[in-house]
C-alpha cells in the first residue's frame, strides 16, 4: 500500500512537471497561488502597515539564486509588553513559497536577523512582521535573479 | 549532523545587545529536484533552529525549503548576565545537531 502510493505520487508528480514548468505545478486553477494563501494564512484577515518600520534589505540582482543573502529588522522597544513575535519570508515565485520564519523573544533585544536564501527565478519576495499588540507589517522586494536556485 | 560554527563577540557587558552568527554544514535538499534517472530526491531539510541563554528561548527559526544549502543564521540578543548558549538545529529525520558555547561576559 504503502510503496504503490508513492509511486502514484511521484508519477504524478512526474507527469505535472512535463505537463507544465514553473512555479504553477499541480495547483487548482481555482485556487490562489500558495504564497497568496501563506500570507493569508499569517495574516487571518488582519490588514498590514506597508513598510516604514519594518526594512528589508535584499540585492536588486542576484547573479546565483542558490544563495541570496538577506537582512530584516523591525523598530521596536523589544520590551516584554511591546516586542516582534514573528518575521515570516514568503517567496512568491519558488515551487514553495515558505522560506523562514525568525521567531524573537522581548530578551532578543533588537528584531532583527540576517540569512541566505534560495530564488528560483525574478520575482518579488515578502516579508510579514508580527507585533506583540497582534498588528502587522509588510515589506517586499523585487530581485532579479540571473541563475534560478531550485535545481531546475 | 556537521558540527556547526558559532560566532560570538569575545566579550560583552549585561544589558548590551550582541550579534550572534550560526552557520551548520546541510545539503537542505529541497524536495524540488530529480536524480539522474527523473525520481524525486525526498526533502530534507534542517526544519528547525532555536537558540538558548541560561535555558531560556531568545531566538528560534522554522525553516522552510526556500533556505539555502548550509543554512546561515545572525540574530541579536540583550545580554540578562553570564550564562551558556545552546543552540539546536533538528533535521527532517529528527536527527539533533547541539552546540554549546558559554558567552564571556564581564562586568
Amino acid at each position: 500500500m504503502k510503496i504503490d502510493r508513492r509511486r502514484f505520487a511521484q508519477g504524478a508528480a512526474a507527469l505535472t512537471l512535463g505537463a507544465a514548468a514553473g512555479p504553477v505545478l499541480a495547483q487548482d486553477a481555482t485556487q490562489p497561488p500558495q504564497w497568496e494563501q501563506a500570507v493569508a494564512k499569517i495574516l487571518n484577515s488582519a490588514k498590514p502597515v506597508q513598510g516604514g518600520k519594518l526594512q528589508f534589505e535584499i540585492p536588486e540582482i542576484a547573479e546565483n539564486g542558490n544563495t541570496v543573502p538577506f537582512t530584516l529588522s523591525a523598530d521596536s522597544p523589544m520590551t516584554a509588553t511591546d516586542y516582534v513575535k514573528t518575521i515570516h519570508v514568503i517567496s512568491t515565485g519558488n515551487p514553495q513559497p515558505g522560506v523562514v520564519t525568525f521567531k524573537f523573544t522581548p530578551e532578543s533585544g533588537k528584531a532583527a536577523a540576517s540569512s541566505r536564501m534560495r530564488l528560483g527565478r525574478t520575482q518579488d519576495v515578502i516579508v510579514i512582521a508580527e507585533m506583540s499588540d497582534g498588528k502587522f507589517l509588510m515589506a517586499k522586494k523585487n530581485v532579479k535573479v540571473t541563475i534560478g536556485g531550485c535545481g531546475g | 549532523m556537521q558540527k556547526p560554527r558559532v560566532k560570538l563577540p569575545d566579550s560583552a557587558k549585561p544589558g548590551e545587545i550582541i550579534e550572534i552568527k550560526t552557520l551548520i554544514s546541510h545539503v537542505m535538499e529541497t524536495g524540488q529536484r530529480r536524480d539522474q534517472d527523473g525520481k524525486v530526491i525526498p526533502r530534507m531539510i534542517i526544519n528547525s533552529f532555536t537558540a538558548k541563554f541560561a535555558g531560556k528561548e531568545v531566538f528560534a527559526a522554522e525553516i522552510h525549503p526556500g533556505m539555502s544549502a548550509n543554512p546561515y543564521i545572525a540574530f541579536y540578543m540583550r545580554v540578562p548576565g553570564p550564562g551558556e548558549f545552546e543552540f539546536t538545529w533538528v533535521d527532517d529525520n529528527g536527527d539533533k545537531g547541539v552546540e554549546k558555547v558559554k558567552l564571556n561576559v564581564v562586568a
